[in-house]
């Protein structure tokens, strides 16, 4: 392995890659702080100041002190934030990534989140327990974690059937899976919100509000914190976050070590070849997108399974962004498993950040959603910066003549590409 | 530019480096005007980078291109295009969701008022030249649909549509039959006599011998002579080329045909394109201990017959009989593991996985024998093992041995590579297709051996070639393919190449009297 020096792997170049652009993000995103700050008259160019600074090291604010400036250190609460909102995004970026691998575009994640979604809720909210938290339902024997467990793999699977659809669509009709996964994203979003609609699930009542919006917490199911939230107190931290990473790890291992992994990818990478070895294409690419839905199904089961998250059951207006942004994840961690949770952690901390910039500054929230933007924008650039970094190696190696490869076969054909 | 230079391209002492490779060391090529100038070498020669060169696609550290006798400085394919070098590329360079006329006109269209295309004239234009070089071509046809060898006529076509007066032809003749390949000499010389030079690369020697003046050869990226073709001989370029003698016909014993162990009856397979069939109710027999091939022009139903065979497309009707075992209906899984093997047409369409890994792909078939994995888990061990064993064996030559990514590999090495996973299998059936495409004369040699190793130990060969030279070599029966219909059976000793070409191109035809 001592061949390639470490700044030319091809696994160093990625990283490379993604942290150029997430600094480029982070670049264009000041560059907006500033322009927005200059522009506004109620900004000035302390805000600028107070915003670049917020933008990027959000995570660490903690606040004003007694003079009006800004103070950074640990900051518990928004660290524990960050991992609950990385959960999801961890998730659908798997999905994502997941399908890529085998060659599948899966812009189907947030239809089949909405299905985990869907089939979570039913299941948690519908079995009473032992732990009522409302009036007019008797307790039951059945304790909330057994409810929790089927929930969950409700939720994987309920995900799993949704992206087999577009999967079967393709390998039976050969239809193109992104015109499918958009299409099945707009049904799901119509269907779970008729689901409740029928459901007697709106009657139920918690605390003031009844109906519309639903919370796991009414008969105790939760997601168990796992200790981290006295790693970080007052946060909305459980362990969702190390559920999605096991998945993470499971997944990776999946693809690279398994048989089953190796006709996934043989697929993706050339279905005919895999066609002519035996492997049977068609069956894979439908698991490879029931395994993606899968994951973007845990997705959306763990973020409502928190216990503290409320579900509005109006879904037919507008489709979960969580669902969209497992691209840009999937994206910046070039489809790596494992990398994807960092990237879903990183897009997280920019959630965070941004809430900061608007509870800190007098930046509007919407010019923050914009500035968060342009730096997912430009972190998903990191495919192009990849191959900007491979020509500069192309045109370094003639100058690193004295290394040259020894094995190179003297048959070895140079191709003009 | 009194008196008319003798050279109309010189490329004088051209030197271009890759990363740990010297591709061409101190070149010089010099080409009449008018005449037909062979540039010989095997894969990996430097043909195609100096070639490269010529076009502007490289720029070499050292030497000097001379266009009639000026010195020109080629920065980029279109400074070529501009002085008149057009070329026919190995690996065409169509665009397959266009129609044929339209990519003929690519690049070079004729614009009317507002911008429209003047398709009508640009048809005429290429209808003439279509008929006027006989290369039938169907001009709304698209790329995807069309045959390769058609796909060929389409490249020369377009390098005849732009006024050339340079040509390079980069293996024209790989996928031609022996009536077409005279008469693409034909259109050579004819072109020739109108005042065009001609650059013809290629590694067949026959070729050269008949329609070259001279020839320039290369090896491994070094100048090793131009000779007058009239004052060689095929063994002597043959040596030329490779550094040593090279055995140009298969040294081979008498089959000693056995059993049947493929049995193909009244098989009928649609056409994807037409509406009728592309294999017409065929039947015959391969027995273990020969080689049987199908000889045809490209086209003519051979791809549907072994997709057929080896279950990638399913027949209408008819019957596949392997062993005892009627595997008609099976998947391809099931046919494979019955006992063939089958080294695919197109190596990088069905052979290999091009963006994985040298072992990966050795196993393509068996990742999942006992050997190879437990309990679902790829044992990478003995993968690792497996594979070193077939490159030391087969000897195939790569970057960074088994880890190597195939992608980067040559064509040759990557068709050893599929050539030692299939004779590895140690099926009773192996069906090679078109095995040696695009090969230099030593990796055709070894390939060659291998296939008469394996019916000398008691395999049936099923070899479907379009090069008539490779089927009068090595086969031991010889079945004809026209329009999807086997038109004739014939003992190789007993039939000449221009009469098994009558056949193939139709002409003739046997009543074919089943065994």
């Amino acid at each position: 392995m001592s061949k390639t020096p470490f700044f030319r792997q091809p696994g160093t170049r990625s990283v490379m890659a993604s942290v150029i652009s997430i600094l480029c993000g982070l670049g264009a995103g000041s560059l907006m702080i500033l322009i927005v700050g200059l522009c506004t008259p109620s900004l000035g160019l302390k805000s600028v100041w107070d915003g670049i600074r917020l933008v990027i090291g959000g995570l660490f604010s903690t606040g004003r002190d007694a003079a009006g400036a800004l103070t950074f250190g640990f900051n518990p609460t928004n660290i524990g934030n960050m991992l609950f909102r990385a959960t999801p995004l961890v998730l659908t970026g798997l999905s994502v990534a997941v399908a890529f691998k085998t060659g599948l575009f899966n812009i189907g994640a947030p239809g089949q989140y909405l299905a985990g979604t869907c089939a979570t809720l039913f299941i948690a909210l519908s079995i009473p327990t032992t732990e009522m938290a409302i009036p007019g339902i008797e307790p039951t024997s059945i304790p909330p974690v057994v409810v929790w467990i089927l929930a969950f793999a409700g939720g994987m699977l309920a995900g799993a059937l949704w992206g087999a659809i577009p999967g079967l669509l393709k390998s039976l009709l050969n239809i193109n899976e992104v015109l499918a996964c958009i299409m099945t994203n707009w049904i799901a979003a119509n269907l779970v919100t008729w689901a409740f609609d029928i459901s007697n699930l709106k009657n139920l009542v918690e605390g003031t509000k009844t109906g519309y919006i639903y919370k796991t917490t009414i008969n105790g199911v939760a997601t168990s914190k796992m200790g981290l939230d006295k790693l970080f107190p007052g946060s909305q931290v459980n362990g969702g976050i190390i559920i999605a990473a096991v998945l993470a790890v499971i997944v990776y291992i999946l693809l690279t070590r398994t048989t089953f992994g190796y006709q996934l990818k043989a697929c993706g990478s050339n279905r005919f070849a895999a066609r002519y070895a035996g492997i049977k294409d068609k069956r894979n690419i439908v698991l490879s997108m029931a395994i993606a839905g899968a994951l973007a199904g845990a997705a959306g089961s763990l973020y409502y399974l928190s216990g503290n998250t409320e579900f509005f059951w109006s879904t037919y207006q507008q489709l979960p962004a969580a669902g969209f942004n497992g691209i840009p994840v999937a994206l910046l961690a070039a489809n790596h498993p494992v990398g994807v949770i960092f990237t879903g952690a990183f897009m997280s901390m920019l959630d965070i950040c941004g809430l900061q910039l608007t509870n800190l500054t007098a930046y509007n929230e919407y010019i923050t959603d914009v500035i968060i933007a342009v730096i997912v924008y430009l972190s998903a650039f990191s495919l192009l910066i990849k191959s900007l970094l491979a020509s500069r190696k192309k045109k370094d190696e003639p100058a690193a003549k004295e290394n040259p490869q020894p094995t190179l076969a003297n048959d070895q054909e140079v191709k003009p590409e | 530019m009194s008196s008319v230079p003798e050279y109309v391209i010189e490329m004088l002492h051209i030197t271009k480096e890759f990363p740990g490779i010297k591709a061409n060391d101190d070149i010089t090529l010099q080409l009449r005007k008018g005449e037909i100038h062979a540039l010989l070498g095997e894969n990996g020669a430097g043909k195609s980078t100096l070639m490269s060169v010529l076009f502007g696609l490289y720029q070499p550290e050292q030497g000097v291109i001379k266009k009639d006798g000026r010195e020109v400085k080629i920065n980029n394919p279109n400074d070529a295009t501009a002085l008149h070098i057009g070329m026919v590329h190995q690996h065409f360079k169509l665009i397959d969701v266009f129609t044929v006329l339209d990519n003929i006109i690519l690049g070079a269209e004729d614009v009317g008022a507002l911008g429209f295309l003047k398709k009508k004239e640009a048809r005429r234009k290429v209808q003439e030249l279509s008929e006027r070089y006989g290369l039938k071509v169907d001009l709304d046809a698209k790329v995807e649909d069309i045959t390769v060898g058609m796909q060929q006529r389409v490249e020369i076509l377009k390098m005849l549509y732009r006024d050339n007066e340079v040509l390079i032809f980069d293996e024209p003749t790989a996928v031609l039959t022996p009536q077409e390949i005279d008469e693409l000499m034909e259109i050579m010389r004819g072109l020739t006599r109108e005042g065009k030079s001609i650059l013809f690369i290629t590694h067949k020697l026959n070729e050269i011998m008949a329609v070259s003046d001279r020839v320039t050869v290369l090896r491994k990226g070094r100048y090793i002579g131009t000779v007058n073709t009239s004052e060689t001989t095929k063994a002597e370029l043959s040596s030329m080329m490779v550094g040593r003698p090279v055995q140009l016909v298969v040294d081979k014993q008498l089959a000693q045909p056995g059993e049947t162990v493929l049995e193909v009856e009244n098989l009928c397979v649609p056409s994807k394109l037409y509406k009728r069939n592309a294999v017409n109710n065929v039947s015959f027999k391969a027995r273990a201990g020969e080689i049987l091939c199908i000889a045809g022009i490209d086209g003519n139903g051979q791809t549907d017959l072994v997709y057929a065979i080896t279950g990638l497309e399913h027949p209408s009707s008819g019957k596949i009989t392997l062993g005892n075992k009627n595997v008609t209906r099976l998947p391809i899984r099931q046919r494979s593991d019955a006992g063939m093997s089958h080294i695919p047409e197109d190596r990088h369409k069905h052979g290999l996985v091009l963006d994985f890994t040298l072992e990966q792909n050795m196993v393509l078939q068996r990742f999942d024998e006992g050997r190879f994995q437990k309990m679902g888990f790829i044992r990478f061990d003995e993968v690792r093992r497996y594979a070193d064993m077939l490159i030391e064996q087969y000897d195939v030559r790569s970057g960074q041995g088994a880890e190597t990514t195939v992608r980067s590999m040559s064509g040759g090495n990557q068709q050893k590579a599929i050539v030692a996973r299939e004779i590895d299998r140690d099926k009773p059936l192996i069906i090679a297709v078109q095995p040696t495409r695009g090969l230099d004369v030593g990796a055709i040699e070894y390939i060659h051996s291998q296939l008469v190793a394996q019916r000398d130990a008691g395999k049936a060969v099923l070899l479907v070639s379009l090069e008539l030279d490779e089927v009068m070599n090595l086969s031991d029966r010889i079945l004809v393919m026209y329009e999807g219909e086997i038109v004739g059976e014939f003992d190789p000793k007993q039939i000449t190449v221009e009469e098994l070409g009558l056949y193939m191109a139709g002409a003739k035809r046997q009543e074919v009297a089943e065994q």
